[in-house]
């Protein structure tokens, strides 16, 4: 076969095929998570973003096919084409200029209205999967997600534990979260379960999900927060109900607590996180994040706003006057605040090991 | 629960601020080093100004200039220096993100890398893509409209400077002291006082509301040019592409950029005297932040791309011999896209929570951009339909650009999908999308704009040969840059990350530095065109001031033209006026010339700049009688430009005549 091929024709073959080859070696070799997720949100969203991608080459295709065929046919050289220097106008083509991109952007408009309703991060779960709706009496699972400076705080206020940069869910079960963040804007992203997400500090945002495959998955921010951000990095494991449970178990017996002043102990920044468990956590303590009220002796933001409301004069030139019961509102909770001057250099930051252990054995492959 | 002292800005030294030895970065070897290469440069080539004695003819012939093509020409130059470091910073992260992989920290720390990354954004857009586009504003839309200069000569120079001002500034945090490290919006809570206390964000914010006045000022002044000073005949649907474009950009800059003071302005008293628009407490609200940042930054993606498709359209028209095709449509496709740009900005934050008929409303905006934007693409193509198409540099760069920025407005649609854009959004799919339509619309642009019009100013082409390589090296290098990012984001890898756990990741990124890495020798290799061409001027030199047989009225005068552009007003009775004059068989008038009246150069111009980069400075730093002194002279010197007389003065006539007389020379000698 190869001795049949002349050294030219050969090479030429080669020139040809090698980078192909190389090419969908190269792309089968790589997981695209976007385009094979394993939760059924991410998966609509998936199917979405594909519908859309195949409406918009229905058009594309043929204009970079013409560029190059009216390049060609009409170069300078060429004298048999037809050369008319004058035709500048023609009513029919200007009508099927304007109407093929409009009629295109007619259909994926209302499958962007509708997909944009049907995948509301808002919106509860209402399938499994394909052709397998909810049950009417499967309450989600709820997480508090809290974004730090650089890691992620997780509580389960269903089993009151809480971890930190380890999530895990049961298979099946949908799961609601709840975000904030303490410090700065981040935005929580597990690629495979469902789409990003911001969390942002004195506001809660939603997302709503459902993992449909056992497995250790990579989450992380994907929204910049400064020196730490690269390391702001969990794994989030989907986990059959009896693994759950186990789970569920192993992180209640841990015997620390996050209580209001453990948790502005961990409020500080601190980069490369390993899992950290919390056996109990602190009542309200997601609420009293957002509203910016765990430090001791500080006003709820909720709370002051209410006060504010009844009383329009509540609020003197400084917007700072006490409260009826005599205490002042906390000033911003922020990097100063939470750990002194905030870093400028990751000399300035606790370096924790990068690799600790995890507590359980879940086989850390990605994505299977 | 006291702030510490740092941040408190009355709690400085008097005389130097907060400014110490320890703000110069001395313990970064990488920082060091360019230094060090800066500063020899720099002295070399002010050694070099000085043993030739230009210094004189610099400041008298172009720092103090209200000559137009003058100032669009050091718009130019300041577009390619600044593109210099721009892309230094992408070289860097390119390098940084092949590296560290397996628990390597490459060889950036984050405090640096942030910098990087930011810095390359900002200057990409603020200093290197809007010089270009101002410069071949400013260069062309006078002559193409038959004016002699833009309405207000004086302010055009002093908005050149504000703008380099700005590129100083911006140049200065690399050495001393450091610069932003939040993204290139500077995005708060993060960029307020509490998270960013060093004076980084400062640099970010002084840079661009300096160069912002610049900005502003030089859209005003287009948009007086080209409504009051077209030639008699040149109605408005008769006036050429590229000026429909203009005046629609600097329609848009005179809208946005206010927008983007006034936020940085916010920004500013955050951070300098404590209020609270954009603070986590106190009713502060950073999504009001990310909300008119992006009111100022969706529109000011169009005010990058529109002049380009002015651009293109001028090339591809006159390349292939033919007119543009649906000129009317191509005016109304560039309102609605001007109307557009402002109902669009939500797109870039579908997944900060808002309800999901907002982001649908927002989402369907941006796909409607998407038809008057595919109209102009037909367009084109039509006009290469039974044309002649000459493969000249010019229209090599559009047919690259036309292929390119398909695909880029394809993946832009993607992402105008807000379900698509949960999963896509700050991926490296969204940084490809970007890019592609960046490098294959407005940097494009201007390569086809610069060799297009480079025998215009210049009176010699450019070369080709080393033209083609740098072409061929921008786009293949362009792809291989960027279409791993496209295969990254679909992998569900985000931006601005320093380090990756995942191994298999990292040949994509091996790809991708291996096209910046093209892209840098393109650059080297548009050097070299500049540089060979000049010094092969002779062989290069077109004496006709019509090298590409155009069709516009920028062609029918002297190459370079004469300070006063046109001897006589040109008469305009079509939309390709110089062609329909060539048709009709025009003769240019070679007597009757009379004394010309046009303005005097100044130096208020330069002088306003140099004293706000020292209030930047003082700013910056909280010296504030520097910052106090500068704004006092700012405001002396402003107010003495108003008892300066010397405003005009007359070329005499002799002077018309005698260069008048070598054009027909030179014109006689071509023909024979």
């Amino acid at each position: 076969m190869q001795s049949s091929l002349s050294p030219a024709r050969s090479f030429r073959f080669a020139l040809r095929t090698v980078p192909a080859v190389g090419l969908a070696v190269l792309l089968a070799g790589c997981d695209m998570v976007v385009l094979n997720p394993m939760g059924d949100v991410a998966v609509q969203q998936r199917n979405l973003l594909v519908f859309a991608l195949a409406l918009m080459l229905l058009i594309v295709v043929p204009v970079i096919a013409l560029v190059g065929i009216f390049a060609w046919r009409y170069r300078a050289s060429n004298k048999q084409a037809h050369y008319d220097p004058d035709w500048d106008h023609s009513t029919m083509l200007e009508l099927v200029i304007w109407s093929a991109p409009l009629l295109i952007v007619i259909t994926l408009g209302a499958a962007t209205w509708t997909g944009t309703h049907l995948l509301d991060p808002y919106r509860p779960i209402e399938r499994i999967t394909k052709g397998q709706p909810v049950a009417a009496n499967v309450k989600p699972l709820e997480v508090q997600v809290v974004a730090l400076d650089w890691k992620w705080l997780f509580i389960y206020p269903e089993y009151g534990f809480a971890t930190v940069n380890e999530l895990a869910a049961p298979v099946n079960r949908p799961i609601k979260f709840r975000l904030t963040s303490a410090s700065v804007m981040n935005a929580f992203y597990v690629p495979t379960l469902v789409g990003m997400i911001y969390t942002m500090p004195s506001m809660e945002t939603q997302l709503h999900a459902v993992i449909n495959k056992p497995g250790n998955y990579a989450g992380f921010s994907s929204n910049y927060s400064g020196a730490g951000f690269s390391g702001m990095r969990f794994r989030f494991h989907g986990m059959d109900q009896a693994r759950f449970d186990r789970w569920v178990a192993l992180n209640r017996a841990d015997g620390d607590a996050l209580t209001r002043a453990s948790y502005l102990q961990l409020a500080k920044p601190t980069e490369n996180v390993p899992v950290i468990r919390y056996g109990q956590v602190a009542q309200g303590l997601f609420e009293r994040v957002v509203n910016h009220c765990v430090e001791p002796g500080s006003v709820c933001m909720g709370e002051m706003m209410k006060v504010d409301l009844a009383d329009p004069s509540a609020m003197d030139a400084s917007g700072l006057r006490a409260k009826p019961d005599g205490r002042v509102p906390q000033i911003p909770l922020n990097g100063a605040t939470a750990g002194g001057v905030p870093p400028t250099s990751p000399a300035d930051v606790d370096q924790r090991s990068r690799s600790a252990p995890s507590a359980l054995d879940i086989p850390s492959q990605r994505n299977k | 629960m006291a702030q510490p002292d740092i941040l408190s800005p009355l709690n400085v030294d008097p005389i130097f601020g907060r400014f110490t030895l320890e703000s110069l970065p001395l313990h970064e070897p990488i920082v060091v080093a360019t230094f060090a290469a800066v500063a020899l440069g720099g002295l070399a080539l002010i050694s070099a100004l000085t043993y030739f004695k230009v210094w004189g003819y610099l400041w008298k012939e172009w720092f103090t200039t209200v000559d137009h093509k003058k100032i669009g020409i050091m718009y130019m130059i300041l577009g390619v220096v600044m593109l210099l470091r721009g892309f230094s910073d992408a070289i860097m992260m390119r390098l940084q993100q092949a590296m560290a992989f397996g628990g390597s920290e490459g060889y950036l720390n984050a405090h640096h890398y942030d910098q990087v990354f930011t810095a390359h954004g900002v200057i990409m857009i603020f200093f290197v893509a809007m010089p270009f586009v101002t410069g071949l504003m400013n260069y062309v839309v006078p002559l193409q409209i038959g004016a002699r200069d833009v309405s207000f000569p004086f302010l055009n120079n002093f908005s050149f400077w504000m703008t380099a001002a700005g590129a100083v500034i911006v140049m200065m945090s690399l050495f001393v002291g450091e610069f932003s490290q939040t993204g290139w919006l500077a995005m708060p809570p993060l960029s307020g006082i509490a998270f960013s206390p060093g004076v980084g964000v400062d640099y970010y914010i002084w840079a661009l509301q300096i160069a912002g006045i610049g900005t502003l000022l030089s859209g005003v002044n287009l948009i007086a040019t080209i409504v009051k000073m077209r030639a008699p005949g040149m109605r408005f649907m008769k006036m050429p592409i590229f000026c429909w474009t203009a005046l629609c950009t600097n329609i848009l800059i005179v809208a946005a950029f206010p927008v983007l003071t006034a936020v940085l302005a916010l920004l500013s008293l955050d951070r300098y005297v404590g209020t609270a628009f954009f603070t986590n407490t106190l009713g502060g609200n950073p999504m009001m932040y990310v909300n008119l940042i992006w009111i100022w930054g969706h529109p000011e993606v169009y005010i990058l791309i529109l002049p380009m498709f002015g651009v293109f359209s001028e090339v591809v028209s006159t390349f292939s011999g033919k007119r543009l095709f649906g000129y009317t449509s191509m005016v109304y496709a560039t309102l609605v896209i001007t109307i557009l740009a402002y109902l669009v900005w939500l797109h870039h934050f579908f997944t900060m929570g808002s309800g999901a008929s907002v982001n649908s409303f927002f989402g369907i905006t941006t796909m409607i951009i998407s038809i008057p934007t595919g109209a102009k693409i037909f367009n084109w193509l039509f006009t290469m339909y039974r044309g002649r198409v000459r493969f000249e540099l010019p229209m090599m760069w559009a047919i690259a650009f036309m292929i390119t920025f398909t695909l880029g407005g394809m993946t832009g649609v993607l992402l105008a999908v807000p379900p698509a854009d949960f999963v896509l959004h700050n991926s490296l799919f969204l940084v490809a999308h970007f890019h592609n339509v960046i490098i294959g619309g407005v940097v494009f642009g201007a390569f086809a704009g610069i060799n297009y019009w480079w025998p215009k100013a210049f009176g010699f082409k450019l070369d080709t040969v080393w033209g083609k390589r740098s072409f061929w090296l921008w786009v293949v290098g362009f792809y291989f840059a960027f279409m791993p990012l496209y295969v990254l984001g679909l992998m569900g890898v985000t931006r601005r990350l320093r380090t990756f756990d995942d191994p298999s990741l990292q040949i994509w990124f091996i790809i991708a530095g291996f096209g910046a890495f093209l892209v840098a020798l393109g650059i080297a290799a548009m050097l070299i065109q500049f540089y060979v061409s000049i010094r092969d001027r002779k062989q290069l030199v077109d004496v006709t001031g019509d090298p590409w047989d155009g069709r516009t009225l920028e062609w029918s005068t002297s190459s370079p033209p004469p300070d006063y552009n046109f001897a006589f007003t040109p008469v305009v009775h079509d939309s390709d006026a110089w062609w329909d004059m060539k048709a009709r068989g025009y003769r240019r008038p070679e007597g009757n010339f009379a004394a010309i009246h046009m303005p005097a150069n100044t130096a208020t111009g330069i002088m306003l700049a140099g004293l706000s980069v020292a209030f930047g400075v003082g700013m910056i730093w909280y010296v504030w009688w520097l910052a106090g002194l500068s704004f006092i002279g700012i405001l002396a010197v402003a107010i003495g430009h108003t008892f300066n007389y010397k405003r005009d003065f007359f070329i005499p006539k002799e002077d018309v005549i005698a260069h008048e007389n070598a054009r027909t020379g030179k014109l006689a000698g071509a023909a024979a």
